[in-house]
């Protein structure tokens, strides 16, 4: 216990270098406005990849309508800050929970539902959430909720990133989070041990709404508008693709997903006629050589090279 | 212990289990046996939870258990391994048996136990850290009646143990079932296999197109003639 606190620290000095540079070079402006933002949009894009993975990946639930989630808590957001005139922290709360809220809503009846159906139903919902957006005058209708403030700054976008990637890690390795693996690798089997599968479905769904909620927080108050047109099906498949191009169940594999699928999008802004090519080239191209995703369900730790660490160090300890 | 009454059970529209009725007593094997497609495993899934009947009860040492969520039934006492063993498949053998301790809090007795099920299945043992999905069909029942066993039920459901399996590793698991009937859990057991299944139980039904039509002390019903020429082969 006390090396994985310690192993946990180190990560979080890391992170902290890591935004110490970023934001010196921010500040000295090195990484200029165009890049800024597309740092921003990768920080939003881990959130909801990572929070997509924990539905996905770990809880083995086929959802495709993450783009609704992340609507819901944008649109709530901008509602407190624009409309209420409340402040930027209070949205990011109400944001959240108003997605988780949906997500347990929605999760019970349809997480009833497998694969397929499961895939059909929430790909319904992002709809849904969508059309009703676009029909209520109050939040813009179809021209969007315009003049949103920026609150969000890179410093908000890195730490709530880190935070949510330490929730869902630790969730995962929780008690709870053996019961979503378990549903993940045979649904039967774990019901016949006793675990309240559709607690769990529900429990994992609702997380990664939520989250889903704050990453549409930060969108909306970064890019000064909550537009109906950010949240179509093509946005879920967006996230899912940083997903399964990661590989499924993996944590670093989501990260690493969203962060390369973005930064490609970005680099090829120059080139928009050959911008969709390329990046579907790639996609091709990886799925047909690592159909698993580029970690597989593994995570990539100093273990991976052999360094550190026995290899069954939870087993072990387990004894 | 286990008092099933007139139970239906329906696939949508198709009727698959028609009034069955059968009753376990303490410490007894059980079996139901018939043909494919006769209802048994429905009959299995449907006492432990993972399907519901639409009429009947099912008594469950004085609980009426049926249509109750499959969790709260193994919370009763009551466990099924199901048909086509459905072990975790990326999960080690170990953490398997792990799993089927998870509703449980006594961490002696569950040392106790896993020290058991290595007992009784030596070959788990040696796997201990293998990925179950690696294993082979036989290691694979016995981990999932192992992982079964982690969970200390009164009542254990074996669907169809013998499937896919060498007629040598039949037998080492029908042994195994009794031995884990003679530590004093009452098995209710249903299989293809009539033959083996008649040699170790107390007490059998036979099945057919969802309704007992025969039931009797294993023993009788393995002489009688119906039987022999439906299920044992001449």
């Amino acid at each position: 216990m006390n090396s994985i606190k310690k192993h946990d620290l180190a990560t979080l000095g890391a992170c902290a270098v890591l935004f110490a540079i970023v934001q010196t070079l921010l500040f000295v402006d090195f990484i200029g406005p165009f890049w800024e933002l597309n740092i921003i949009l990768i920080l939003i894009n881990v959130i909801l990849s990572v929070s997509l993975n924990l539905i996905n990946g770990y809880t083995g639930q086929f959802s495709i309508g993450h783009a609704g989630f992340l609507a819901v808590g944008a649109y709530t957001g901008a509602i407190i800050t624009v409309k209420l005139g409340l402040p930027f922290e209070l949205a990011l709360v109400v944001g959240t929970l108003s997605s988780a809220l949906l997500g347990f809503l929605i999760g019970l009846p349809t997480l009833r539902l497998n694969g397929d159906y499961l895939a059909i139903a929430t790909l319904g919902l992002g709809e849904i959430i969508r059309i009703c957006i676009l029909n209520i005058e109050y939040v813009g209708g179809a021209s969007g909720l315009m003049g949103i403030p920026r609150f969000t700054t890179f410093a908000w976008a890195f730490w709530i990133t880190i935070f949510v990637i330490f929730v869902i890690k630790n969730f995962k390795n929780s008690a709870p989070g053996r019961c979503c693996l378990a549903i993940r690798e045979n649904e039967i089997a774990a019901e016949t041990m006793g675990i309240d599968t559709t607690k769990y479905k529900v429990m994992a769904f609702t997380i990664g709404a939520g989250f889903a909620g704050t990453a549409g927080v930060l969108f909306a108050h970064y890019f000064y508008i909550a537009h109906p047109a950010s949240f179509t099906f093509m946005r879920s498949f967006d996230i899912l693709t940083m997903v399964v191009l990661g590989g499924l169940g993996s944590m670093t594999g989501a990260i690493t997903g969203a962060v390369l699928l973005t930064a490609i999008s970005a680099a090829l802004a120059e080139y928009p006629e050959w911008r969709m090519v390329i990046y579907s080239l790639t996609l091709i191209i990886l799925m047909i050589n690592r159909p698993q995703g580029l970690f597989g369900s593994k995570e990539l730790s100093l273990k991976m090279f052999g360094l550190g660490g026995s290899h069954n160090g939870r087993a072990t300890e387990s004894k | 212990m286990l008092k099933v009454d007139q139970i239906d059970v329906f696939y949508g529209a198709i009727h698959a289990v028609k009034g069955l009725s059968i009753e376990v007593a303490k410490g007894e094997i059980v079996t139901l046996v018939g043909s494919n497609g006769a209802g048994k495993s429905t009959t299995l899934r449907t006492i432990s939870g993972l399907m519901k009947p639409k009429s009947g009860t099912i008594v469950f040492e004085d609980n009426n258990i049926a249509g109750m969520a499959a969790h709260k039934i193994v919370a009763s006492g009551l466990c099924q391994v199901p048909e086509g063993r459905h072990v975790f498949a990326n999960m080690t053998v170990l953490e398997n048996l792990e799993m089927g301790a998870y509703l449980r809090s006594d961490k002696d007795g569950i040392a106790k136990d896993m020290e058991d099920v290595f007992k009784k299945f030596p070959r788990l043992l040696e796997r201990k850290e293998q990925v179950s999905g690696t294993l082979s069909g036989g290691e694979q029942q016995m981990l999932a009646m192992g992982r079964a066993l982690m969970s200390k039920p009164k009542l254990l459901l074996l669907d169809e143990p013998s499937m896919g399996l060498a007629p040598l590793l039949v037998k080492e698991i029908f042994h195994i079932v009794q031995e884990i009937n003679e530590a004093g859990t009452t098995v209710l057991l249903v299989e293809q296999n009539a033959n083996m299944a008649l040699s170790i139980a107390d007490k059998a039904y036979v099945l057919e197109t969802g309704k007992i039509v025969l039931s009797g002390t294993a023993q009788e019903l393995a002489s009688s003639e119906a039987v022999k020429k439906a299920y044992l082969g001449g």
